[in-house]
């Protein structure tokens, strides 16, 4: 065990936690921020996506000695009911969620897409989202709102979250 | 309230003790989550089991179907908000806990809406009645010069009100009647029309509380080591490596309690998961594995499927002669189709928390879809009475039906019930994956005649395999197994084929079995449908003209003609390109589809799917099309990904990257189209997944003349 700190939705946490604990774990059960989710912990499926200093990864295959003095944004940290992040606000437009499980790590990867390209192609979205399960099959509204997002007039910081 | 019990009766629900709810939502923007430990309607007013008003005007509604993604969450308080007159927005939604007073709580069989449309809107129209009475009482005036509206009484000629919280007191002590008057379909202001379902804002937040996500004080966290071979013996377990880890408390031998069957397990128990799951990579455990290697195979199974299509089934039905008139036919078809073993894999796998306390009670908060179901099981397994448990049910991250087989939970309660304390048990992917439930491998033995003037005159579906009813309920074998005939019966299918009979032989096997969306349509809507087309090319015939020169049934014909027009049916195609259709009648709704694929290389690519369904009366037209939508993306999964295979005992797919699903970059366009029948309403999360392998199969005979019998077939190596 060792004394890690984790800089998380802009804030420090000091965890005496095993370094090798995947980051993942460490978010969900020690920080306890239940938003990011498991879904196969082994880089399979993309639930468990999280930024790190603005980029999606995988966070069920990172140990949390790897990410020390690094940014890691969640999803709790990109917008809350109160104050939506554009991605967020064009999946309830769309009503992509069916179970919702997989969504946050879909929208942790659209919303690092966005600020990316701000306008991508069909073949942008395909590729930046491929690597993300949804077991209810909600595929197409999640690329019909990616294209929401993008056309939503939100000034253009916004799409970077977790500033 | 004595005459509660009455009520109850009237509505076919029986009647047991006090309100309690859990909400995994808040409403609105407040905060997401009403705390689990504690019991936030107990000193509110019950006007009926679903309706709890408080005297401050705060309105909760029992939902008694849990939510796995399908929507019930909406569907089910919008049968009741729309007769009580309120909005959903005015209202807390919880779920409930298994007690009887319920009714069946169940989310299965696509049963919400159809089973509760009528006693759900009763409880709803009954309490607005008893509301709308206190009020007039206490305005003396009649009742007939009141309405309601918004959560108010109104007093149409003053223009006074009344909020349902001042007059609840009142409305809960009046009797409650018998025979509410339901408003007519034209009236209604929330059922059949778009909404935004109220939980999506938590579930994209992050705020929305799944089983997984669920904590409470003084609990441990436990990892299984199931057995390779499912249902081998623990002969010794050395645990002595995955002791020295920091946080893990304990490593125990404990059990898989199933319906067939019990399977010996090992559990690691420690203070957090991560630590839990290091130790299970240490941990050497050594199975006698017996003779599993040789019975637990799938190619073992499928072996004897064949041998049965080789044979005479149990007769479940026969309408004129079969054999007389297909050996008589012109042309004899004769085909075996295959489907193989699938895993659910919801996203969320399974996971429960159990808390056996010293007094004998218990309380779990799980992912579960029938907290009744549940809570027979618990009491069984615990030999405790119901009213010693108490049960949290927390949101599924989809379920598929692997969530109404409890044995995650039990597995939990085994180990509370050993350590002491609350015990967090949750399932790897790799668990999920090579444990089962499955849905079942299938087989069917298909006939059919055409005679000389190309009339499709004779046709036998024989369905093989492994029976639910069986495994999972100790039904008989010698009988043929009604919910797989029943199904495919020519009263559901509406095929007038003079000669239609339907046989089964049931085959057993220890790979543990469960329904999975569509459950036995997801098999035998791919033989059926397969099958139809060859029949429809030996005479000759346009598959869909084919289908309804023998359908009479208006709302069958209605759906494929709509099917006709919206997929643009019978244009000129560019060469390589091919479309198949299929239909196909399940959980009370008729569901067709057309698929279109195109050459490409050595295989073809889906290029469209069109979806028609008429599922009678629905309650939100979005959730109907988003169903059916996760019904396309499902049923080409299963189609066209590997099944569930067991090699030498043992499941050969582990995870996602073995057991792959289909992901965005294989999604092709979809449209959904759906028939307002006003009939009774049909299910919604189910009906639109059986018609979309056997019309992609279709579409790939059109385009290549390959015909698949066979599932899963790679799009990609056709040729
Ligand atoms: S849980 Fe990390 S990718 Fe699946
Ligand atoms: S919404 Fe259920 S897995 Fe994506």
């Amino acid at each position: 065990m060792a004394a890690i700190t984790l800089d998380i939705n802009g804030k420090k946490h000091d965890l005496d936690i095993d370094p090798k604990m995947p980051l993942l774990w460490a978010i969900r059960d020690v920080v306890g921020l239940k938003g990011t989710k498991f879904g196969c912990g082994m880089a399979q499926c993309g639930a468990c996506t999280v930024h790190m200093n603005g980029h999606p990864t995988r966070s069920c295959v990172l140990p949390v000695q790897s990410v020390v003095g690094s940014k890691i944004t969640t999803i709790e940290g990109i917008g809350t009911e109160e104050k939506l992040h554009p991605v967020q606000q064009a999946w309830i437009d769309e009503q992509v969620p069916q179970c919702g499980y997989c969504q946050s790590g879909q929208i942790m990867a659209a919303a690092a897409l966005l600020k990316d390209k701000p306008t991508p192609t069909d073949a942008d979205i395909t590729s930046a989202m491929q690597g993300h399960i949804c077991r209810c099959g909600t595929y197409d509204r999640i690329r019909k709102a990616i294209h929401t997002a993008a056309k939503s007039k939100s000034p253009k910081g916004e799409m970077s979250g977790g500033k | 309230m004595s005459n509660r019990r009455t009520f109850l009766k009237t509505l076919g629900l029986s009647s047991a003790s006090f309100v309690l709810g859990v909400s995994s939502f808040a409403k609105g923007n407040a905060a997401a989550v009403v705390n689990m430990s504690t019991d936030p309607l107990s000193l509110a007013l019950e006007i009926n089991p679903f309706i709890v008003i408080q005297p401050t005007g705060q309105i909760t509604l029992i939902n008694p179907r849990p939510d796995m993604g399908q929507g019930s969450t909406q569907a089910v308080p919008s049968l009741l908000a729309e007769e009580l007159e309120v909005s959903l927005d005015q209202v807390t939604i919880a779920q409930s806990d298994g007690k009887g007073k319920y009714g069946n709580q169940t989310s299965g069989g696509s049963s919400s809406v159809r089973a509760l449309w009528t006693p759900i809107r009763q409880a709803g129209a009954a309490a607005k009645e008893m509301l709308i009475k206190a009020a007039a009482q206490r305005w003396s005036v009649p009742e007939s010069e009141c309405y309601a509206e918004k959560a108010k009484v109104i007093h149409r000629p003053s223009g006074k009100s009344l909020t349902y919280g001042e007059v609840a007191d009142d409305a809960s002590k009046l009797e409650i009647p018998k025979n509410p008057k339901l408003k007519e379909s034209k009236d209604f202001k929330i059922i059949g029309k778009y909404a935004p379902r109220l939980d999506v804002p938590a579930r994209v937040t992050g705020k929305a509380v799944y089983g997984i996500d669920v904590e409470v004080p003084g609990m441990v966290y436990a990892v299984m080591l199931h057995s390779p071979m499912i249902h081998g013996k623990v002969v010794s377990i050395d645990d002595a490596e995955a002791l020295k880890i920091k946080g893990v408390q304990k490593v125990l031998k404990c059990e898989r309690p199933m319906p067939h069957r019990t399977s010996e397990a090992v559990a690691i128990i420690a203070d957090n998961y991560w630590a839990a799951l290091s130790a299970k990579k240490v941990v050497k455990v050594q199975w006698d594995n017996g003779t599993l290697g040789q019975t637990l195979t799938t190619a073992a199974y499928f072996k004897k499927c064949a041998e049965a299509a080789t044979k005479e089934g149990l007769k479940a039905e026969e309408e004129g002669d079969f054999a007389a008139t297909f050996g008589a036919a012109a042309k004899k078809l004769e085909a075996v189709y295959e489907t193989p073993f699938l895993a659910h894999a919801p996203m969320e796998p399974e996971n429960a928390i159990a808390h056996i306390k010293d007094d004998g009670t218990a309380e779990v908060w799980a992912p579960i879809q029938g907290p009744d179901w549940a809570l027979r099981d618990l009491a069984g397994y615990l030999k405790i009475k119901p009213e010693q448990i108490k049960i949290n049910v927390a949101l599924l991250g989809g379920a598929f039906g692997r969530k109404a087989y409890h044995d995650f939970l039990l597995e939990a309660c085994f180990l509370s019930k050993d350590v002491k304390k609350p015990v967090k048990l949750v399932w790897t992917r790799e668990d999920d994956i090579t444990q089962g439930p499955y849905r079942p491998g299938m087989m069917a033995r298909m006939q059919g005649g055409v005679d000389a003037k190309g009339n499709i005159v004779a046709y036998h579906h024989h369905p093989i395999g492994e029976s639910i009813q069986f495994q999972v309920f100790k039904a008989p074998s010698n009988k043929p197994d009604d919910w797989v005939c029943g199904e495919l019966s020519q009263k559901e299918q509406k095929y007038n084929i003079p000669a239609f009979k339907i046989s089964y032989t049931h085959v057993p096997t220890e790979i543990p079995i469960v329904w999975w969306r569509s459950v036995y349509a997801s098999n035998f809507g791919f033989s059926q449908e397969g099958f139809f087309d060859e029949l429809a090319h030996a005479a000759n015939k346009d598959p869909l003209k084919a289908r309804l020169e023998l359908m009479s049934d208006a709302r069958f014909k209605k759906v494929l003609e709509t099917l006709a027009e919206k997929a643009n049916w019978g244009e000129k195609l560019p060469a390589g390109q091919g479309k198949g259709i299929a239909i196909f009648k399940s959980f009370g709704s008729i569901s067709a589809c057309c698929v279109t694929v195109a050459k490409q290389g050595t295989g073809v690519k889906i290029e469209k799917v069109v979806s028609v369904i008429d599922c009678g009366h629905y309650v939100n037209p979005d959730n109907v099309k988003a169903q059916t939508e996760g019904n396309i993306v499902m049923g080409i999964t299963a189609a066209v990904k590997k099944g569930i295979t067991f090699t030498n005992g043992q499941s050969d797919h582990t995870n996602f990257h073995q057991y792959q699903v289909m992901r965005m970059n294989e999604m092709p366009k979809v449209e959904i189209h759906i028939v307002e029948s006003g009939a009774e309403p049909g299910g919604v999360g189910e009906p639109g997944l059986p018609p979309i392998a056997p019309a992609l199969a279709n579409a790939v005979f059109a385009a290549t003349g390959k015909r698949i019998r066979r599932l899963p077939f790679d799009l990609n190596t056709l040729a």
